[in-house]
């Protein structure tokens, strides 16, 4: 199958050598860090956690929502999704690939990382993060192949393959509740000892990543004959309605706790985010930013007629992502460190460095969807003609 | 012989071969045992006694004790600071002890912090290789050999007790000693109680060096033995510790 990917357009070899520009840049940025550091970042004693971290998290999302496609056709056989699904499984398996690069940049000491595995520590959440995370990531790439050779020799799916599908509905799930168990087990950090993390996690991974999914299909269907269908997108333009309705929701939840019990360590947190703390505000017009570009996203959704014209859903898709890329992104991690337990207030911004090491992330990430993409269409293409 | 019959006897003779200095090592690493000076406890805890500290204004006798006698380094840059014992100001340490009306100079107060080597220590249940971990008799031990430098540690500590090497150390340890290990970069470290030296029979540095100065603020011993200075004084007085309510449970106890 792979040969598909080996034949392509200008286009497609244009893009693949840009990518792969970026992962170089990126590897090269990395092998500096390896030698200095994380010091080349812009973390610090207060704030340890920062890009890379948020990156994670908002993957692990990305990656969880291909069960938003994959539940309806599989096991409600909702018949529209049959063309998306393939594609909503190709997301996740980069965007979880992506999870784990992101956090092995992270690690201090990468020649050790084996020791998660030479010493299984089931008391900590970060053991069964890397077994979720790594078991989606083979589902995925086990029911993709299983459903994908299936459909091009235009057989159903194999039997075996059901029982693992449905397994990985649940597992979609675990990937977010786990990855927010990462935070909300912290009694040091109230920002995120929040029982609704998880919950919050998952609303907003089933709104951004069905939104990259629509923006991905549509794109798709400009550069190449495959088509996902209208219905399709429409209904996937609903999922992500109520994902995001949702997560404001619970948003707002989060936000009448903290104000109106007026638990001020939970105060704090909060100021930071949206005001700033004794002058430091860094975060708070990229704040401001997610919410009116989540106000934006929310008019355009769930005004049906105003969702059903698909370039407006593109601005509410690009709105979604751009909202909740902020929120998960950037400030959900950072906060919980501002201020420190110690009531320090040191701010965190990515050095240049650090961007571009993720960056050369992203574009791995990306440079694998292009190929498992670039795949699935030009079978659908000889498939159709 | 088969090929492959004389490949599984050449590859046993190659795993005994291999096999013999390993065991050799292992029986000499058999045989660490305790020192006979060792100090065996059964709870190590300490008492810091805020009003004889205070009487030394500006003192930093136990950090430099410390942070030399382990090969601490001295950062350039604040953010890269690693720190085993150092000073905050009061109203950090125990912000629910400062009122409105509490003056700046009482606030501002300099108060000493260490790893409090809780019972429930939230670093240890998160770290994902057990590099850190609770040793039977209190304290909480760090391997920097195993230690992979994902942080969760240092994000899960309240009391901020955790440090991490942003950077290589090596450079910036102003007068090296060679009795005690140095770290790598890309590892978290933090207070031991001096677990070196009560393997010897000896107490921790930072408590020497405040006894060194005449001052006594640091009192460090077995809770499990009732006549331990520290024992008296858990009993004796009301104490104070960081953060009761998040269920660590501190063995660092404030005279206050």
């Amino acid at each position: 199958m792979l040969e598909k990917a080996l034949t392509g357009s200008r286009g497609y070899w244009t893009l693949l050598a840009a990518l792969f520009a970026l992962v170089v840049v990126g590897l090269v940025t990395y092998l500096q860090q390896f030698a200095q550091g994380l010091g080349l970042t812009g973390l610090s004693r207060d704030v340890p956690w920062g890009l890379y971290i948020s990156q994670f998290t908002f993957l692990v999302g990305v990656a969880a929502s291909a069960v938003m496609v994959v539940l309806p056709y599989y096991v409600h056989h909702y018949k529209a999704f049959g063309k998306l699904a393939i594609l909503g499984e190709f997301l996740a398996i980069p965007a979880c690939f992506m999870c784990v690069l992101f956090i092995f940049v992270d690690m201090g000491q990468p020649r050790r990382v084996i020791n998660i595995i030479l010493h299984p520590t089931p008391h900590s959440v970060m053991f069964w993060d890397m077994i979720v995370l790594n078991g989606y990531l083979l589902l995925n790439v086990v029911i993709s192949r299983a459903t994908f050779r299936a459909e091009r020799a235009g057989r159903p799916p194999p039997g075996w393959v059901k029982p693992i599908i449905y397994l990985s509905v649940p597992w979609a799930v675990s990937i977010h509740t786990v990855t927010a168990f990462l935070y909300c087990g912290l009694a040091a950090r109230p920002f995120w000892l929040t029982a609704i993390l998880a919950p919050r996690f998952l609303a907003s991974a089933f709104a951004s990543g069905p939104s990259l999914l629509i923006l991905l299909a549509l794109l798709v269907r400009r550069v190449t004959k495959f088509d996902a269908g209208k219905e399709a997108i429409a209904k996937l333009g609903e999922i992500v309605a109520y994902g995001m309705s949702v997560n404001i929701f619970f948003v707002g939840l989060e936000i009448f706790t903290a104000f109106y019990s007026g638990r001020p360590e939970e105060i704090e947190h909060f100021t930071y985010l949206y005001a700033g703390l004794h002058g430091h505000h860094v975060l708070a017009p990229w704040m401001w930013a997610s919410l009116a570009l989540s106000a934006l996203a929310l008019v355009l959704l769930l005004v049906p007629s105003l969702r059903r014209n698909e370039s407006v859903l593109v601005v509410a898709c690009l709105a979604v992502v751009g909202a909740l890329w902020i929120d998960k992104g950037l400030g959900m991690v950072v906060t919980g460190f501002v201020p420190s337990p110690l009531g320090h207030v040191t701010e965190y911004w990515p050095t240049g460095r650090e961007m571009l090491i993720a960056l050369g992330i992203y574009a791995l990430g990306g440079l694998v969807l292009t190929v498992l993409y670039k795949i699935a269409t030009t079978v659908r293409e000889e498939l159709e003609a | 012989m088969k090929r492959r019959s004389f490949l599984k006897i050449a590859g046993l003779g190659l795993v005994g071969a291999c096999g013999v200095p390993v065991a050799q090592a292992m029986a000499r690493a058999g045989s660490t045992a305790p020192a006979p000076n060792a100090s065996n406890g059964k709870r190590w805890a300490m008492v810091i006694d805020e009003k004889k500290c205070l009487t030394k204004s500006g003192c930093q006798a136990c950090v430099l004790a410390c942070h030399k006698g382990h090969n601490v380094p001295t950062m350039s840059e604040s953010r890269h600071d690693v720190k085993w014992i150092w000073k905050e100001q009061f109203v950090n340490v125990f912000p629910e002890r400062v009122t409105p009306y509490t003056p700046a100079a009482m606030k501002e107060r300099p108060t000493l912090v260490v790893c409090n080597h809780c019972d429930n220590p939230p670093c240890v249940r998160v770290c994902p290789t057990q590099a850190t971990w609770k040793r039977p008799d209190g304290l909480v031990a760090m391997d920097e050999h195993r230690c992979i430098g994902c942080r969760y540690c240092v994000t899960a500590c309240p009391y901020g007790a955790r440090s991490f090497n942003w950077e290589d150390p090596r450079p910036h340890i102003v007068g090296e000693l060679t009795d005690y290990p140095t770290r790598t970069k890309g590892v978290v470290e933090k207070c031991t109680f001096c677990a070196e030296r009560l393997a010897v029979g000896k107490r921790p540095l930072c408590v020497e060096a405040c006894e060194g100065i005449g001052c006594g603020a640091l009192v460090f011993g077995d809770l499990g033995d009732p006549n331990s200075a520290v024992s008296a004084l858990v009993r004796g007085s009301e104490l104070g510790r960081r953060k009761p309510e998040l269920g660590t449970s501190p063995h660092v106890f404030y005279i206050l």
